[in-house]
């Protein structure tokens, strides 16, 4: 037994650093944050080729066929580099519900395309309660026809097919389908772009149960924890650059302790964000009793901690952090939309109670 | 990253498990319940016992009276141990610090003749440090050793020695070159408490009882062989000890969290809160999962220290980490049993109506001690800063 990363897990890793810092510097975040779409074709191209569009899934539709954890280290460079556009959406989120949910057939049609970059995907899931509970969701298809609304639809504008979450299924929508509206709504992270979508007797073809959402919802959760603890360690490590620079009364703010112990708390909550997603991604790969729980964890405490750490990430930049110009600040949007995505610390921690503090939960687990 | 147990990982769990199954102690909740003075000798009796089946220290070399075995698995020890709620063994300090440093720096002499007793718990160690002028910056302290005829003589004061009362051993930190820059001037001695020129006398602590002690040291002869390490390196041989403490002791106390926080789950399904059980209060719901979650964190975060000691050879100064999180949380922890409990959480062990014979009583006025000892949680801080993240050095 060993927690730490293999050589091919590193070298991903590296490689995934290089990659996105040749590839999405920051200009190039920002320049993208202020299209409509945060999409950009070129780099979508060059997310493809490295195998990226399709980590986690079979080699015979196109994918690379790894696990979990290489998802999550990916995730993490991704998160690092801010990575703006769908492939959190696509390929995470939607990929992984085909790739759980559909037929073989179903499978050709619509996951090979999104592993070969060709065609992207999103989920529609939260409605107007904004709830992410499964039980609170309303729309129901009738004879494969969607009516309603879906809201928080992440980059839904560039999305080919849409996956609906519905009462009685998941459904796959044509994003070009008759009867439907796409309409940006305006969040706070300006990297991912969020809409709403209305559906007037729109045609949807049912994927499957939506009993199979849970294991790619989770593998979602963990990938999106672990890219919130990437964004943190860029958050320590943009903020601690500064602290050994920028001087006041003489010397470098970072010679006062109450700025080091902001740092340290930073890579406090970092590590150990890092350390719950890990166990997460690996529980999920390895179909752990705990994993449901793990990815709870995880959840949880990243969503708190990326938080935390962003606004002492700021506070330490004084009033250069409140700038436009500075970086952090969206790294700050992006953890506050991040925290409230599959559910914040409040959702995770009354799903944690109900697998360990509910007594037929107990039982069940000692069964 | 591979958290699969390997062939031999099964093996050794297995084995464990099975000694272990049939050798805890059926009488060992109560163990629990009475003051460590009290509770000490049964203590050692059961590391004695660990030590005769060969689990005392399952890390250490074979050659050591250890099994060799990897820290992952001196981490599956430990859950092992946890799950039958096993209590923990007597000689805390020897085992989880001191021994590992004698290993480091020792002779092979000094090897020889001090590892085989601080596993069979024959010899209790304690860790000299702390003096009244020297806390934080330990580094300041001065007790004084000067060398004569092959021996050194000490003189001066040792405070908030753990475990002092019943020490045999102690590793002790002394200043040998009262010329030289603070940090170069000290060695570590390995002293024997019956040593004349020894006096220990109790420190009562704020929960009445006396853990820790002071110790004054008056022309007390410590052979020269006595170094480890060393001569005037003993700032280098303290900080393994200290890297040791921050880094890896908090493995041993993830038996004792967990256990703490599976009671409370317990406990708030029989406590009545706002006229339900107190586990189906949203408030409390919510933070007995968090607690629950930083409490699996904790094993975590210890779980990838060790693989990163394993990776480097020694505990570096990120174990800072480990020692702030287990700290903090459990003042978190303790806060909640209060908040669960009411006003039955002050009840000490003594009265009728105290839950759990007091120990929730108790644990709230210990974990205070836990954000000083072993280093303050500013120290911790500023270790980080210092030598995690490289920031410039505020002392
Ligand atoms: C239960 C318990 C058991 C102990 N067991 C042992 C033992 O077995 N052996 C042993 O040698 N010692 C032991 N100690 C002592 C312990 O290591 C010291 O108490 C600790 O290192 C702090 O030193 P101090 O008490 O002198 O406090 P001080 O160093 O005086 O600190 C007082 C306050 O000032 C802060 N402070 C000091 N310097 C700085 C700085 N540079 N930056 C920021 N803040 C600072 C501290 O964080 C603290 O809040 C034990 C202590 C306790 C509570």
């Amino acid at each position: 037994m060993q927690f730490g990363l293999n050589e091919n897990q590193e070298f991903l890793r590296d490689s995934a650093r290089k990659f996105f810092a040749g590839e999405c510097p920051i200009a190039e975040v920002r320049r993208l944050m202020e299209t409509d779409t945060a999409f950009d074709a070129k780099l979508w191209a060059k997310l493809a080729e490295q195998g990226y569009t399709g980590i986690i899934f079979p080699e015979e539709l196109g994918g690379v066929g790894l696990g979990i954890v290489e998802l999550i280290l990916l995730m993490e460079e991704a998160g690092r580099a801010l990575l703006p556009g769908p492939f959190f959406s696509s390929v995470v989120m939607a990929g992984a519900l085909v790739d759980a949910l559909a037929t073989k057939d179903q499978k050709k049609k619509h996951l090979a395309p999104i592993c070969r970059g060709e065609r992207r995907s999103t989920v529609a899931f939260l409605e107007a309660e904004g709830s992410w509970d499964l039980a609170d969701v309303r729309l129901t298809a009738i004879d494969d026809r969607l009516q309603g609304e879906k809201l928080f639809v992440p980059d839904a504008a560039v999305a080919d097919w849409i996956l609906v979450v519905a009462r009685n299924g998941v459904f796959l929508v044509d994003s070009k389908a008759p009867g439907i509206r796409v309409e940006p709504m305006h969040g706070m992270d300006l990297t991912r772009k969020l809409y709403s979508l209305q559906f007037d007797n729109t045609p949807a073809e049912k994927l499957g149960e939506t009993t199979a959402l849970s294991r790619p919802r989770a593998i979602a959760t963990a990938a999106l924890a672990a890219e919130m603890v990437g964004g943190m360690h860029r958050t320590l490590d943009i903020t601690v650059e500064y602290a050994k620079t920028r001087k006041q009364f003489g010397k470098p703010i970072g010679i006062f302790q109450a700025v080091q112990h902001q740092c340290a708390d930073m890579y406090l909550e970092t590590e150990s964000a890092r350390s719950a997603v890990y166990y997460a991604a690996w529980a999920l790969e390895h179909h752990a009793p705990d994993a449901a729980a793990a990815v709870s964890i995880a959840k949880l405490y990243a969503s708190d901690a990326s938080r935390t750490v962003s606004n002492r990430g700021i506070q330490v930049h004084g009033g250069m952090g409140f700038t436009w110009e500075n970086d952090l600040h969206l790294y700050y949007r992006r953890a506050k939309a991040s925290e409230t995505m599959f559910g914040d610390a409040t959702f995770h921690r009354e799903r944690l109670a109900r697998l360990t503090i509910d007594v037929e939960a107990l039982s069940a687990q000692r069964a | 990253m591979d958290l699969n147990l390997t062939p031999e990982d099964l093996a050794f769990r297995d084995e464990f498990r099975a000694w272990l199954q049939a050798n805890v102690p059926k009488d060992r909740a109560e163990w629990r319940e009475k003051p460590l003075e009290e509770s000490f000798p049964y203590l050692r009796a059961w590391q004695r016992k660990l030590h005769e089946g060969g689990w005392a220290a399952v890390s250490w070399p074979k050659e050591y009276g250890g099994r060799g075995a990897t820290l992952m698995q001196q981490a599956m020890f430990w859950e092992e141990m946890a799950r039958l709620e096993a209590p923990p063994m007597a000689n805390a300090l020897g085992l989880g610090l001191i021994g590992p440093t004698i290993i480091a720096y020792g002779t092979g002499a000094q090897k020889k003749r001090f590892i085989p007793k601080i596993l069979s718990a024959e010899e209790i160690w304690c860790q000299g440090f702390s003096e009244p002028n020297a806390g934080s910056d330990l580094a300041a302290l001065q007790t004084e050793a000067r060398l004569e005829d092959g021996h050194y003589i000490v003189n001066g004061q040792k405070v908030w020695t753990s475990y002092g009362w019943v020490g045999d051993w102690c590793e002790l930190v002394v200043r040998t070159d009262p010329t030289a820059p603070k940090h170069k001037g000290l060695t570590v001695l390995l002293v024997d408490m019956k040593s004349p020129g020894v006096a220990v006398r109790p420190l009562r602590q704020m929960t009445g009882e006396s853990e820790f002690n002071e110790i004054f040291l008056r022309d007390v002869h410590v052979p020269a062989e006595n170094v480890l390490g060393k001569v005037n390196d003993g700032w280098n041989v303290a900080v393994s000890t200290l890297m040791h403490e921050r880094g890896a002791y908090g493995a041993r106390l993830i038996l004792i969290f967990k256990r703490n926080i599976n009671r409370l789950i317990e406990l708030s399904r029989v406590t009545e809160h706002n006229g339900r059980p107190a586990s189906q209060d949203p408030v409390l719901r919510q933070k007995l999962a968090q607690c629950y979650a930083e409490v699996e964190i904790m094993r975590l975060n210890q779980l990838r220290a060790f693989s990163r000691i394993t990776a480097a050879g020694a505990p570096g100064p990120e174990g800072s980490i480990q020692k702030l999180f287990w700290s903090e949380l459990n003042q978190r922890l303790q806060q909640l049993a209060q908040e669960l409990l009411g006003p039955y959480g002050q009840l000490a062990g003594g009265d009728a109506r105290a839950i759990d014979k007091g120990i929730w009583s108790y644990g709230y006025l210990r974990s205070r001690g836990n954000t000083i000892e072993a280093g303050t949680s500013e120290v911790q801080r500023n270790i980080i800063g210092h030598f995690v993240l490289g920031l410039p050095r505020s002392y």
